[in-house]
């Protein structure tokens, strides 16, 4: 294929795709069972890896700002900064990008290797329904899971930024949590909410779709993995970018 | 060598063969970009006969029975699957030709995520829409001891040897009691005790279920234990058909490799 028309090919197979998942997703006898397991897979395996880094998140963060917050005599807006920080930005991207390269790559080795392996053209060929079964409930999962995460992870970021702020000097727990709360509002929590919906189905689908179109042979697994992080990656930054944009638009009336 | 038309129902001793065609492909072909897979393929199943299909790899006889089933779609020519046009067919009516026609992969594609119970009932909760969990349970039952293998029930497939995966996928097939069976390279990997295993089973599956079978093989003690008739596939092309002991009777060279 000449190289200037594989983006367009690229491009229409992507939103084939795409249609078939939505064609899929309102049919009858939705995969109940799989779309729990999927939960269970993508949501609960990754709570350790994604409580760490979140708590780590607002340990760090916290750590890094606090002498320079000290020098302007502002430590005491430590909490807030990292509060806004955490939930606004840096917790969502983070843990979308964590959950690109946990998540986005196994469903991509796994379904690359089925098709590998002819496998889905197995169930194809049996009258199941492939899209169904393995793709749907992959994407409603990640749509799902990936805010869950998200609103964990900016919990034990804001609590490691408490124990962060207890090695510099003593702060309670009410005070701590007080200022950081006082200072978010809803239009901080909702935006980051709803983009990371976006970001949990970027995920999902790009996953999939590298998985589920990848060719034969053992390489392409490989391949596979890899492509779904690296643009899920990619999808993730620029969702974020064009929601950081609606949010100032239409929330921080900036 | 000019191409031949395989359609002609023949009667031999292992089964009684129907006149009815239930697979009828005319001037059939398929690339792949600059590449000529099938040039002009012509062929004729009967209900209740094992057609072989010998040839070398990489001849174009998967790509053969994967296009009777929609999985791939031919460039030109008729594929037609109890009379009706596969290309052609919507997504409800491909799907209901598919529980009809089983088809048994080269690797048995078990679904490595599921035990052999779960494999086996996906076909009868997804396909079927069975919900009776005792009936689910007698169908696979039933099956896995046609196949002899009711031991191996809550196995997984990565503890299977390679002859078990086999039997285990042509469970998972027939338990939708298809009325054909297309077998790609059913004893291929395979030692001659197991590969012989497979080849007396199909013989059993076609007279217990009265399946008609398309048969891709290279593997000769597989084509004279299970074959009615044998095709012979060169270049996209068939190039000679007969009954076994007639194409083993052939003067041609390339029919001779087969059989030496």
């Amino acid at each position: 294929m000449e190289g200037w028309r594989k983006p367009f090919v690229a491009a229409g197979r992507q939103t084939q795709f795409l249609s078939a998942f939505f064609r899929n997703l309102f049919i009858r006898h939705f995969e109940w069972n799989e779309a729990i397991r999927q939960c269970f897979i993508i949501g609960y395996k990754s709570f350790s890896l994604v409580g760490i880094t979140g708590f780590i998140l607002g340990f760090v963060l916290t750590l890094q700002s606090a002498p320079t917050m000290k020098a302007f005599g502002a430590e005491s807006f430590v909490p807030s900064m990292v509060a806004i920080s955490v939930i606004r930005e840096v917790g969502p991207v983070i843990i979308a990008l964590i959950c690109a390269g946990k998540v986005a790559s196994s469903i991509g080795a796994e379904l690359g290797s089925m098709k590998v392996s002819e496998q889905i053209d197995a169930m194809e060929v049996s009258g199941a329904n492939p899209i169904q079964y393995l793709v749907v409930t992959r994407i409603l999962a990640c749509v799902l899971m990936v805010p869950i995460l998200t609103l964990m992870a900016d919990t034990l970021a804001l609590l490691g930024g408490w124990v962060a702020s207890n090695i510099s000097e003593r702060m309670s727990f009410t005070i701590y949590f007080y200022k950081a709360f006082s200072s978010l509002s809803f239009t901080d929590l909702m935006p980051a909410v709803l983009k990371t919906i976006f970001f949990g189905f970027a995920i999902g689908f790009v996953g999939c779709y590298k998985g589920y179109t990848s060719d034969r042979g053992t390489e392409s697994v490989g391949i596979a993995a890899n492509s779904a992080v690296v643009n899920a990656s990619l999808w993730i930054i620029v969702l974020d970018a064009i929601a950081v944009q609606l949010t100032s638009i239409f929330a921080y009336n900036t | 060598m000019e191409a031949i038309n395989i359609d002609t129902a023949k009667q031999t001793g292992k089964m009684q063969i129907d006149a009815e065609v239930v697979i009828e492909i005319r001037n059939m072909k398929k690339s792949f970009g600059d590449k000529v897979i099938l040039s002009d393929i012509n062929m004729d199943l009967h209900r209740g006969e094992n057609l072989v299909i010998l040839g070398k790899s990489g001849q174009g006889k998967s790509v053969n029975i994967k296009l009777m089933v929609g999985l791939l779609k031919q460039d030109k020519g008729d594929i037609k699957v109890f009379g009706k046009e596969v290309k052609e067919l919507s997504t409800k009516d491909l799907k209901e030709l598919r529980i009809r026609v089983g088809f048994l992969f080269q690797s048995a594609a078990l679904y490595d995520s599921m035990t052999v119970r779960q494999n086996l009932s996906f076909p009868l909760t997804r396909v079927l829409r069975l919900k009776d969990k005792a009936d689910i349970q007698h169908r696979i039952e039933e099956m896995l001891e046609s196949v002899g293998l009711l031991d191996a029930i809550d196995k997984m497939p990565s503890d299977l040897s390679g002859g078990m995966r086999k039997r285990i996928g042509l469970a998972r097939t027939l338990i939708l009691k298809p009325e054909i069976m297309l077998y790609d390279e059913p004893t291929t990997g395979l030692d001659p005790i197991t590969s012989k295993e497979i080849s007396t089973l199909i013989i059993a599956m076609q007279k217990k279920y009265k399946i008609s079978s398309v048969i891709i093989t290279h593997d000769i003690a597989c084509a004279k234990i299970t074959a009615d008739r044998v095709a012979v596939m060169n270049d996209g092309v068939f190039v000679a058909e007969g009954t076994y002991e007639e194409l083993e009777a052939s003067k041609d060279d390339l029919v001779q490799h087969f059989f030496k």
